[in-house]
């Protein structure tokens, strides 16, 4: 490493010759040969550099894009076989309320995320650590709540697994009676195929999707809490980084990449939360 | 050509002179605006269309974080493929899948 002290202000115009290899990230000043010291060696320029930085993490992201697409998918395929008992899983089983206020804390969090970033492109130093306890605070505040969700769910005996009960769900005994309507009588026609293929009784066949759509939900919900709290220790890591203040306008590829993750964590609950959660609150 | 005039000459991914505060809080209160809508649009019962509504409103919601939270609309082209090219495999997969299930009359709704 270079010592900052022995830097010379580079002129302006003085063009690294590829032998400045600068210090670590982070640093702010010039190495004698003009290349800024947060430039790495393998680098033309600062722009180049951030931009590598944002493609590999988009690349990374495009893979978390299929990890939770596929996910997705699969969901659509049984919330289309059995439609009203995904229906009824999701209006008695879940708390829509507390889903529908994490969704509006998660959304603010991407704000103040966004607003952290924009500091540090503004290399305003305590902009970016309030906007970064902002975003922390709000991670945290919407883990708990998830927390505290998986625990009624947990009272009403909704964990997937030997103690599972469909008895906070007001399931039908018998498939829906077929004079109802015609949607109703499809289903029935379905459950009754569907479970006679399967070898089980029709209330069997139920009891089972019931149960098929809380190993959904907290596969998906599970997930997403683990990209959070991934999304946690990464802003408290770039919160630190702030606080001693690494960031400037022009060093805060750290910064930018943390955000890009923790907007990716809002967009996968933009989708969580119609699907899990406004299946059937209509009825 | 200078290191200095490299980085000005282009635009910044992340500093665009564009996206200032209040841009940022205009896109909150969009995403806010369209959850709303989401919510809304599931008190009616339209059937399946009830579910692609809520889909379709997720992806406006998906493309505003993405295009501005995100900074790809400001970001250099490559960056641009990556970040549509994620979403456009995901759908190929998801109506190639879907085409085989639907098809098969293993779903309900017919």
């Amino acid at each position: 490493l270079t010592p900052v002290a022995e830097t010379v202000p580079a002129p302006p115009h003085a063009h690294g010759d590829g032998h400045g290899h600068g210090a670590g990230p982070g640093q702010a000043g010039a190495h004698g040969n003009g290349r800024p010291l947060s430039l790495v060696h393998q680098f033309e320029d600062l722009y180049q550099q951030k931009s590598a930085a944002v493609l590999g993490m988009w690349a990374f992201l495009g893979t978390e894009v299929m990890f939770f697409g596929g996910l997705i998918a699969t969901y659509i395929v049984y919330r289309f076989t059995s439609p009203d008992v995904w229906g009824a899983a999701s209006h008695y089983g879940l708390n829509v309320t507390l889903g529908t206020i994490n969704t509006v804390v998660l959304l603010t969090s991407s704000l103040a995320m966004a607003l952290a970033v924009h500091a540090g492109a503004t290399g305003e130093r305590l902009r970016q650590v309030r906007f970064l306890e902002l975003t922390l605070g709000l991670g945290l505040l919407f883990m708990a709540i998830k927390a505290y969700e998986y625990r009624e769910e947990y009272l009403e005996n909704l964990i997937p697994g030997p103690g599972f009960s469909t008895h906070a769900l007001h399931l039908p005994e018998e498939p829906a009676p077929a004079a109802e309507s015609a949607a109703h009588r499809r289903e029935s026609a379905t459950t009754l195929r569907t479970a006679s293929i399967l070898s089980v009784t029709p209330v069997q066949f139920v009891h089972q999707r019931a149960q098929l759509f809380f190993v959904f939900y907290f596969f998906m919900t599970g997930l997403h809490l683990l990209h959070m709290i991934i999304g946690v220790g990464l802003v408290s890591w770039v919160l630190l980084l702030a606080r001693r203040g690494r960031f400037t306008a022009e060093y805060h590829i750290p910064l930018e990449i943390v955000g890009l993750y923790w907007h990716f964590i809002d967009i996968v609950w933009v989708f969580l939360y119609p699907l899990l959660y406004l299946v059937a609150i209509h009825k | 050509m200078s290191t200095t005039a490299t980085t000005s000459a282009q635009p910044d991914p992340h500093a665009d002179p564009h996206m200032g505060v209040r841009e940022y809080f205009t896109i909150y209160f969009a995403l806010l605006g369209l959850m709303l809508l989401t919510v809304l649009a599931a008190l009616f019962d339209l059937g399946a269309a009830n579910f692609l509504v809520a889909m379709t409103i997720a992806m406006v919601k998906t493309v505003l974080i993405v295009l501005f939270f995100m900074h790809v609309r400001y970001s250099d082209t490559l960056t641009k493929v990556f970040s549509a090219g994620a979403f456009a495999w995901l759908l190929m997969m998801i109506i190639g899948f879907l085409n085989d299930y639907f098809t098969r009359g293993m779903v309900a709704e017919k």
